[in-house]
């Protein structure tokens, strides 16, 4: 394979032995316990319950953990650059230029009292220094390739005034106006109608794949990450249980992921219990590298 | 019939501010029947809900509970009745209530007498035993909690049961022993339930029949069974079926706005 | 067979501090007692708030071992020896009567407690009262009462509780009701908007579809969990109130001589303040630590029963 391994093929993100540890009265506390991939030009889905440390895997990767919690890993790299040696200001110029963030509500991510354009219009200067009218051509470009119908009166708009799904949209637009090379989305749909989750993810889909950009996917909706992304990490209590293709998925092998799918209820089949996941504390051990 | 509505409309706001959530809503509920009530954001289905309950008050029209007609407000009685679950375990448990006050508050307001033995046996009933009587809601994990909602509601033994989107703030595997859980108390209880929700999965698991809704109108009223063949009519109901099956390209293009 | 014990290896007998933590109380009690305990370990860990409770706590005891604690007694007058600076006799001197100013503050620390005590007492309760009811039935209830509560609040404080003293004549008991009477509107305000934020909340949804009337709604479910708040106010206010009390013993307004009130003690020492100024200073020091316990106890409890910060 080594012939034909080009830069583009090259892993945009490495990640070795990943750990995130908050300190609690009777020790660290571990929400992130060893993960381990790499992540090429793709869309990668991390899925897992609450509380399995797939949130805290993405934002780790921004050094974005609340303190007092601590990232520790043998690998953090960004296109070979070592993240977690990073200065604070080379981070910044990483975050939101060459990484993107898009999280579950664009209420908290959006400033109230300036209008969703100018802020989208701000997002490009940041990192262009273009001027007004340029960031202003730009922002419209991006609000209507997120597809929304008039983007001239949106661009006026405060967040307040738009819908869950137009805000999810316009953060899409601030958050992919800089050209990133990585988006790392976190639940980006899940407060969302499911037709409307749908359009935001085909924009999702066309600009990974227009622009070569890899992502991250973060959800805990295990049919929707198997239809939407290349491939997969199935997380359990802060390790990766199973790694596969998502177009796999189906063919899991881990009684974890197994049990997952086996507790969702489906349309075409008839009532009855659903198969109760019963928890293996080996599980807690047993990792896998992916 | 269990709960009977005719020609439902709620609005909110006076004047030119007014917005219509629920416009002319008609149906009704057999005696025993699991009955879904399906539909996006806005689309009027908690609100219907909520009218049914007796927490909503503005509203026109005709709703019967048990054969007996209700005012928009409602006797004491009528809660003894129809109980209701609501969708997030964190905001329905009052924070600095033991579970063991939770459930003794609607005995003490009913004057029901024997609460001790009313309060284990409720317990023991949604599968959580003695041991939880005394702990705070923040001792307990998200589908306790719900079990701890869902026995309050029981409490007072109602004939029918309200679920607002139950399970929508839990993880699936736990999701899936809340819907086995209600399932079995359905059976036990012979109870009524009426259950709101955006997924058509846990409609078809649970109910045995359904409407959707859309912008505070009935769409159409169907069977699971025939939810399960795909034979819904309106194409409303299609597209909602179509975006249940998970991401694909080109259905998110052939999406369009219903009104 | 070797000797081997029948008792499995149950787990020991828990100690009480296993019993207070468990996860699985088995009585109200416990659960209650529990709460209290993760408090007081939450409490505990600020020094400052410790240190306060100290204060405060010594001055309850003070109070009430004041005949018992006090080397003097508080009116005995010696005009042989007015005006001494502390010494092994008198440790904080004398005042102009040549009455033993340790013994005064002993005793007037009663009087303290007693004026902090009454305005604790009334002025958060009808706050309460009032904050929650206007809170949660909203519309003229709320703008009524909430417009009677900017009325109280436009006057300034110390003025109006003068034009009550005026009106009702000096005395430490008026002194107590001018101020209860013109401090409850912060206490009305803090407990509404608690109440708003609450009184939307599926648990009171909840408590309402069990048929609980309006009164079981307020008493049983918003008022808890605005006690919180009202708490952590009324011990900052403490601070001043006590200043309060004391201005107006100052101005005498409040307590009458020869009450060992500490204001009117500082008022007594005024025409001394250059030469023997432990008259004035000692009374004037006793405020200030009582008033910094309250405060730094408030700072401590606001950490433990304000959920805001978590």
């Amino acid at each position: 394979m080594a012939d034909n391994k080009t830069a583009h093929d090259a892993p945009l993100l490495e990640v070795s032995n990943l750990r995130v540890a908050f300190p609690t009265r009777t020790g660290m506390a571990e929400a992130v316990r060893g993960v381990s991939f790499s992540l090429g030009r793709e869309k990668l889905g991390i899925v897992g319950e609450s509380g399995s440390g797939k949130s805290m895997t993405g934002r780790s990767i921004l050094r974005l953990v609340p303190p007092p919690g601590r990232v520790s890993a043998d690998r953090l790299a960004f296109n070979g650059e070592d993240l977690l040696a990073a200065s604070p200001r080379r981070l910044r110029e990483i975050r939101g230029r060459r990484i993107a963030m898009v999280m579950q509500d664009p209420k908290y991510s959006l400033n109230p009292v300036m209008t969703v354009g100018r802020q989208i219009a701000e997002a490009y200067r940041v990192h262009s220094k273009a001027g007004a009218a340029e960031a202003k051509r730009r922002a419209l470009e991006m609000l209507a390739a997120v597809r929304i119908r008039d983007p001239e009166r949106v661009y006026d708009r405060y967040p307040h005034e738009v819908s869950g799904g137009m805000g999810q949209r316009i953060m899409i637009a601030m958050m992919l106006i800089p050209d990133p090379d990585l988006l790392i989305a976190d639940e980006p749909t899940s407060a969302l109608d499911v037709t409307v989750q749908m359009q935001v993810l085909a924009i999702l889909d066309d600009l990974c794949s227009q622009r070569g950009m890899g992502m991250i996917f973060v959800s805990h909706d295990l049919n929707l990450v198997a239809s939407f992304c290349d491939r997969i990490l199935i997380m359990y209590a802060g390790r990766v249980v199973e790694s596969c293709r998502a177009s796999e998925l189906h063919a899991a092998q881990h009684p974890y992921t197994r049990g997952l799918l086996a507790s969702l209820p489906r349309i075409d089949e008839p009532p009855g219990d659903l198969p109760v996941l019963s928890r293996d504390p080996v599980w807690l051990t047993a990792g896998r590298e992916a | 019939m269990m709960i009977d509505i005719r020609d439902l409309q709620v609005r909110f706001g006076r004047g030119v501010d007014a917005v219509t959530a629920v416009d002319g809503v008609t149906l009704s509920v057999r005696e025993g029947e699991s009955f879904g009530l399906v539909g996006e954001s806005g689309s009027g289905k908690s609100t219907v809900l909520r009218a049914v309950s007796g927490l909503n008050d503005e509203w026109t029209g005709r709703i019967a509970v048990a054969g007996a007609e209700q005012g928009p407000v409602r006797q004491t009685g009528f809660y003894k009745l129809c109980q209701m679950v609501f969708q997030d375990p964190y905001g329905s448990l009052h924070p600095r209530h033991t579970v063991d006050r939770i459930l003794a508050e609607p005995i003490a307001i009913h004057g029901l007498g024997d609460a001790d033995a009313r309060i284990d046996r409720v317990l023991r009933d949604v599968g959580l035993g003695p041991a939880f009587r005394f702990r705070y809601p923040h001792q307990l994990s998200g589908g306790q909690r719900q079990r701890v909602a869902i026995a309050r509601a029981l409490v007072l033994e109602p004939r029918v049961l309200l679920l607002d989107e139950p399970t929508s703030a839990l993880d699936v595997s736990v999701q899936a022993e809340i819907l086995n859980l209600l399932r079995r108390l359905r059976a036990e209880h012979g109870l009524t339930l009426v259950l709101v929700t955006h997924n058509l999965a846990v409609v078809a698991n649970l109910c045995d029949r359904l409407a959707v809704m859309n912008r505070g109108r009935l769409v159409e009223e169907m069977s699971v069974e025939e939810l399960r063949r795909g034979a819904a009519r309106q194409p409303y109901t299609l597209q909602l079926l179509r975006a249940s099956q998970g991401y694909d390209r080109a259905t998110a293009e052939s999406f369009r706005d219903y009104a | 067979m070797t000797a081997r014990t029948d008792t499995p290896s149950a787990p020991r007998p828990a100690g009480w501090r296993d019993w207070l933590t468990t996860d699985t109380p088995q009585s109200r009690a416990q659960a209650r007692l529990g709460r209290a305990w993760a408090g007081w370990t939450a409490f505990r860990r600020n020094r400052l708030a410790v240190a306060g409770l100290l204060i405060v706590l010594a001055l309850v005891i003070v109070a009430a071992l004041a005949p018992v604690l006090a080397p003097h007694h508080p009116y005995a007058q010696d005009l042989n020896n007015r005006l001494m600076p502390p010494s092994a006799a008198h440790w904080l001197g004398t005042d102009a009567f040549g009455r033993d100013i340790l013994s005064r503050l002993i005793h007037g620390a009663r009087l303290t407690l007693m004026i902090v005590a009454l305005v604790a007492a009334t002025a958060p309760l009808a706050g309460l009262v009032i904050g929650t009811a206007a809170g949660y039935f909203g519309g003229w209830v709320d703008t009524v009462l909430m417009r009677i509560t900017d009325i109280a609040l436009a006057f300034p404080k110390l003025i109006l509780a003068l034009a009550f003293v005026a009106a009702l004549g000096p005395g430490i008991e008026n002194a107590v009701i001018a101020i209860a009477i013109t401090s409850w509107p912060p206490y009305a305000r803090i407990a509404r908007a608690e109440t708003l934020t609450v009184r939307r909340a599926d648990f009171i949804s909840a408590a309402r579809l069990q048929g609980a009337s309006s009164l079981r709604i307020i008493l049983g479910h918003i008022m808890p969990l605005c006690i919180a708040s009202l708490i952590v106010r009324t011990t900052l206010d403490m601070a001043g109130v006590i200043l309060t009390a004391a201005g107006l013993g100052f101005l005498g307004l409040g307590a009458q001589p020869p009450l060992p009130e500490w204001g009117a003690m500082i008022a007594s020492g005024r025409q001394y303040v250059l030469e023997q100024w432990w008259v004035a200073a000692m009374p004037g020091l006793a405020i200030f630590i009582v008033s910094l316990g309250f405060n730094l106890l408030g700072d401590g409890l606001r950490d433990v029963l304000d959920p805001k910060g978590d």
